[in-house]
């Protein structure tokens, strides 16, 4: 069971591993921790905070397409709840109250676009295309266009403040993935929605309600958005609607395919997307310590997912498997059924 | 029911004329060649662009590149109009063969590689977005005097409206689009790998040309939007059109076209285009109603148009008449 | 059709191998001009191969193909089409979201000055249609039109792109008895007009209303090729089936069923399943006879609420019932070995061990997960009591053989404990022990008092293991034999539904 999580998760890894150890040659100081005034810092701490808003999303995401969907809303959804949670608090609110009420608003963008896919049976992409181009003006909307500000001290600390001495975002990520994790895999929902995914006429023949495990599992979507856009406003003390979460839903929907989870649904893994989402932070933290000008960024992001993309395409991992089979015992085995039918075709 | 498929782009039509003469009734200055001119010019650059998504739409694919390929080719531009002394006219050539070709690539490896176009083309947005950056973080000016010649060409109609070559660009577009997609072999191609890729390919058509073409065309298209947007904006700018792609998109759909492809024109588009425009436009001439509210309709919008759809295709395939038959036989 | 006129398409020695299997052995089929060439035989016997390797979409492993005496050697579809031989399928290999004409047309769309011509392809089009006797619109969407009206365009492309050879797969098998007609005053004409046509069906009335002359494939074979006129229904169908008609008798005394358990009134799906009624009882197992297109597998889909029935009225042990969805239906403790494994049974991706408790954990909830050692439990049991054969219980499904997918659904379902398995052909596709084996499971069930319902093509299999035989044809149910009048003898009879008395 650990044996084939591991397997499962190994290429995640040692692409992980790879990228640290760029960063570490390039910047020897990169593992080094130091306190002060009671809060971690270091390099390392830096990309499990800066990584929060993707790890979070890619948690539903990688749900989400593992049921054959995509959520192409979680970006607006973020901008969404941190505005509603900014204006709970700036109009006296308690930040309990205002996390509260975030978190129903992301569950009802996730309830929305659930409706339209397993409901209307509209395309996801399509389904959820309208609230990623809708959501964003909704959030301004509340935010009347502005960036929203606040002073709230127990908001400001869920997305800046520590616990222990470790960032919050990081707590609250790693607290999400842990719950949704041992959720999917204690119960039955795991199993369920990768049966749905791979096959959803034969799940349904089996009795597994598909249409509301559908719906539950954009609500999940939802809610993971509704973390996210937490961490970022109490980050930058602000509901920003224009850019908080902007282009997120990519990297996220990115975090999931680098976690080896393919598009077309099925078997997935949490704990590869939150790999998946590390590497790509990690890159960027690479490229900002190498020195290189940031502008590169994106054009090695952009290479390094083609790689990654081209390996998992089913015409290359097909050409792979013949290449291996050629020089294998599988031709050996064919050559003799060839020639049986030979045999046969002449008797 | 021909009426099926042209139905969603005569509502889209009707929803034009019929919200702006609302505008006109509640703005009597908003029917004037001045505002109808800024919508083409306005509209340029995203119009050519709806124009290369409607290719890749109808065919059942979709670029999400073609925002970046604008930023990208605005400041390849400007970059290369400052460092070299090359006439903006062969610049425009070599940046528009540099596109064309950039989505060919993508299209042979959404063909070849049998990747989805959502995450191909996501590598491309990212890629073209890089290297833009590249070249140049800041804004760089334009100052050609080409540049300045080309701006100053423009018809004004009576009423004081500024008909520019930009906006005659985005109409030769469309019609040449319309051109290509109802009255050669390729634009039928096109509806039919949107129709069913596999079926495409047993009635023999070219599927692999066919759809590194459509990705030519849309990237090609996308570097044409580029040069109008450099045009409109004197400058070249990395962090520029950020989002174009969605706006394009949405245009599309607006335009009555299918998301699942096979079904739409690119006439729809045109006023799709126009509607959104026409919303801007409009919060403009208000001066009280925020921005936002362009978002928020036009989600409307897509989400209405998607209804729509989805209705006329629960209606069509319940009405399928066995009935046919008896009227049939002869 | 003269005896000394050559043959349009000869194809000889026809073989083609698949790992473990002969799909095809030394077949032989002679078309000659203005004939409807039938090709019968059950599923599995050959008769898709074989047009696959005729139409270059498989590459045969034996034999020569002669068209008009010179031979061929298509690689693909297209290049068989080139070649004269035309396709058409029972889905309609055409794009519904373009008008009737450019179906017609697509790729060679007449142009002028370089523009494709739209009035003159329309015109033409309705010129071709008219031809085939089709008085329509071609400017309107195909989509527009009925299967049938689709059919006949699929046709008319084929024949336009081929001319020479045209084949016909299973055509009617959604087309009401109108449709029906149309299509085959199409056919007649294309006879006329002195094209070759195969027509596979598995409509025998179909066959020898409009057919000339059959081959009947089984296993693989060539059985032999007929003159219709010369022969009886019932011995086309012994031909197919394989069996000498005196053979078999039921051998077993299964005793007095028990209780009732299922009763059915006036079942019926519009489009699928005319109504009809069934009682079901406890310890007893129902077969359901009749060639393929008789509306076995609609009947147990509507029973299970796959496709729900739209009238008719279900009882219970006495207590009404709705069966609206298979979750409803597994609530009631029935359950369903669907007829096409592999896109509604197995979950391929899965483990054997998930595949076997899915079912069970469906109904469990999300949230009462099986313990894993229950799970091992189950998974190990069935797997040793149904002796399916695997590396391990990790191996996804999708890797095992047909016999041992089938073992692996059956005990999905039988972990949820049934008290009403519906098995629709349940031993379709996989090899002769298996066979052997599900049936003395069916068997052994029955005996633990369980009720079955078993849809099967296959004659023999049924008198084994059933207590009565509902006999279906055209969808409707046509007759039902009891204790001692089950033989294949009779089934056959039933489904070819002679009157007068034979043999």
């Amino acid at each position: 069971m650990i044996r084939a999580t591991i397997r499962r998760i190994l290429p995640q890894l040692v692409i992980l591993a790879l990228v640290l150890g760029l960063n570490f040659a390039m910047f020897p100081g990169f593992f080094h921790l130091e306190m002060h005034n009671g809060r971690l810092f270091g390099n390392i701490i830096d990309v499990l905070n800066r990584g929060a808003p993707v790890a979070l999303l890619s948690v539903g995401m990688t749900l989400v397409i593992a049921t054959r969907g995509i959520d192409l809303s979680v970006g607006a959804v973020m901008a969404i709840t941190g505005a509603v949670a900014a204006s709970v608090v700036t109009e006296g609110g308690s930040w309990i109250m205002a996390l509260l009420a975030a978190l129903g608003a992301g569950a009802l963008c996730g309830i929305w676009n659930g409706f339209l896919v397993a409901v209307l049976r509209i395309q996801p992409i399509v389904a959820t295309l309208v609230l990623m181009v809708a959501g964003r003006g909704i959030a301004q909307l509340l935010t009347k266009g502005a960036i929203l500000t606040f002073n709230d001290p127990g908001l400001i600390r869920l997305g800046g403040g520590t616990i222990l001495s470790v960032p919050t975002p990081i707590w609250i990520w790693v607290t999400l993935a842990v719950v949704v994790g041992l959720v999917v895999r204690r119960t039955a929902l795991g199993l369920l929605i990768e049966a749905t995914g791979i096959n959803e006429r034969s799940a349904r023949l089996a009795g597994i309600n598909a249409k509301v495990l559908l719906i539950a599992v954009y609500l999940v979507t939802g809610l993971c958005a509704a973390l996210a856009g937490i961490v970022v406003t109490g980050d930058i003390r602000g509901a920003d609607a224009n850019n908080a979460g902007l282009w997120m839903e990519l990297d996220a929907i990115l975090a999931v395919v680098i976690g080896g989870n393919s598009l077309l649904g099925g078997r997935f893994s949490i704990t590869a997307s939150l790999l998946g989402a590390l590497i790509i932070q990690s890159v960027n933290s690479a490229i900002l310590l190498s020195g290189m000008p940031v502008e590169f960024n994106l054009v090695i992001k952009a290479i390094i997912i083609i790689a990654i993309l081209v390996i998992q395409s089913p015409r290359v991992k097909h050409s792979i498997y013949l290449l291996r089979a050629s020089s294998g015992p599988v031709l050996a085995r064919r050559a003799v059924a060839a020639k049986g039918a030979v045999g046969e075709d002449h008797p | 029911m021909r009426h099926s498929t042209r139905l969603p782009l005569y509502i889209t039509i009707v929803t034009f004329f019929v919200a702006y003469a609302a505008c006109i009734f509640q703005f009597p200055n908003m029917l004037s060649s001045r505002v109808v001119a800024n919508l083409l010019t306005d509209n340029a650059f995203l119009g050519i662009t709806a124009v290369g998504m409607t290719f890749v739409i109808l065919s059942g694919g979709i670029d999400l590149s073609v925002g970046s390929v604008i930023a990208f080719t605005g400041v390849f531009l400007a970059v290369i109009l400052r460092d070299t002394s090359i006439h903006p006219l062969a610049a425009f050539a070599i940046v528009l063969v540099i596109t064309t070709v950039f989505g060919a690539a993508m299209g042979a490896i959404i063909y070849y590689l049998e990747m989805p176009p959502f995450i191909v083309t996501l590598a491309g947005m990212f890629l073209m977005r890089g290297l833009a950056y590249v070249l140049s973080t800041e804004s760089v000016p334009i100052t050609h005097e080409f540049y300045g010649w080309l701006q100053s060409l423009y018809w004004k109609a009576p009423g004081g409206g500024r008909f520019r070559i930009t906006g005659l660009l985005m109409v030769l577009s469309f019609v040449a689009a319309a051109i290509a997609l109802h009255r050669t072999r390729f634009g039928r191609n096109v509806y039919a790998l949107g129709g069913s890729a596999q079926t495409a390919q047993l009635m023999g058509v070219p599927c692999a040309r066919t759809t590194i073409s459509i990705y030519a065309v849309s990237g090609g298209l996308a570097g044409l939007a580029g040069i109008v947007y450099s045009l409109y904006t004197s400058a070249g700018y990395s962090l520029a059109t950020v989002g174009t792609e969605l706006d394009a998109i949405a245009a599309v759909v607006i335009g009555g076209t299918l998301l699942s492809g096979g079904s739409g024109f690119v006439a729809g588009t045109f006023f799709g285009i126009m509607i959104m425009g026409l919303i801007q436009t409009y919060i403009v001439f208000d001066g009280t109603l925020s921005s936002w509210w362009t978002k928020i309709v036009i989600g409307g919008l897509l989400f209405t148009f998607i209804m729509l759809q989805k209705g006329l295709a629960w209606a069509t395939t319940a009405r399928i008449p066995r009935a046919n038959v008896s009227a049939a036989r002869s | 059709m003269a005896v000394d006129t050559p043959p349009v398409l000869h194809a000889t020695g026809i073989s083609k191998f698949f790992p473990g299997v002969i799909a095809l052995d030394d077949v032989e089929l002679a078309l000659y001009p203005g004939e409807v060439h039938a090709l019968l035989g059950e599923n599995g016997a050959g008769k898709s191969t074989l047009i696959k390797c005729l139409t270059g979409a498989y590459s045969r492993d034996g034999g020569t193909i002669l068209l008009d005496g010179k031979p061929i050697d298509p690689r693909d579809p297209l290049s068989s089409q080139a070649a004269g031989i035309g396709t058409v399928y029972q889905e309609v290999n055409l794009l519904p979201n373009l008008s009737v004409a450019e179906n017609l047309y697509l790729g060679r769309q007449p142009r002028r000055f370089g523009m494709i011509d739209h009035r003159r392809m329309v015109r033409d089009a309705r010129a071709v249609l008219a031809e085939y006797g089709l008085d329509l619109d071609p400017a309107r969407l195909l989509s527009s039109y009925s299967i049938a009206i689709q059919q006949i365009v699929a046709i008319a492309r084929a024949v336009e792109l081929s001319g020479k050879v045209l084949i016909l797969d299973e055509p009617t098998a959604s087309l009401d008895r109108d449709e029906v007609q149309l299509m085959f005053s199409v056919i007649r004409r294309l006879k006329a007009r002195g094209l070759a046509v195969v027509f596979i069906t598995h409509f025998l009335d179909q066959v020898l209303e409009l057919c000339d002359r059959a081959t009947i494939l089984r296993n693989g074979c060539v059985v032999g090729t007929r003159r219709l006129e010369s022969v009886s229904q019932t011995e086309i169908v012994t031909m197919m089936l394989g069996r000498q008609l005196e053979a078999a008798t039921k051998h077993h005394d299964a005793g007095p069923p028990g209780k009732l358990l299922l009763s059915l009134r006036g079942f019926a799906r519009r489009g699928a399943i005319e109504p009809f009624n069934l009682d079901i009882h406890e310890g007893e197992v129902v077969g359901l006879a009749g060639l393929l297109g008789s509306g076995r597998s609609e009947t147990c889909n509507a029973i299970f609420g796959a496709q729900a029935a739209d009238r008719g009225t279900a009882e219970l042990r006495g207590a009404p019932l709705q069966i609206p969805n298979p979750r409803a239906a597994i609530r009631h403790r029935f359950a369903l070995c669907p007829e096409d494994r592999k896109t509604e049974g197995i979950v391929g991706d899965l483990s054997v061990r998930e595949n076997i408790i899915l079912s069970l954990q469906a109904r469990q909830g999300w949230f009462r997960p099986l313990p894993r050692a229950r799970i091992e439990e189950i998974a190990q049991g069935y797997v040793k009591a149904l002796d399916i054969r695997l590396a391990n219980l990790d191996t996804p499904i999708r890797l095992l053989s047909g016999g041992n997918q089938q073992k692996a659904l059956l005990a999905r379902w039988l972990a949820t404990e049934p008290d009403f398995l519906i098995l629709d052909e349940p031993t379709r596709g996989i090899d002769v022990g298996a066979h052997a084996e599900i049936i003395a499971l069916i068997e052994r069930l029955r005996a633990q008092g369980m009720a079955l319902l078993v849809a099967s093509s296959e004659m023999e299999e049924l008198v084994a293991y059933s207590s009565r035989i509902v006999v279906m044809r055209d969808r409707r149910q046509v007759g039902e034999l009891r204790g001692e009048a089950i033989s294949p003898t009779s089934i056959i009879r039933a489904i070819a539904a002679e009157e007068e008395a034979v043999a």
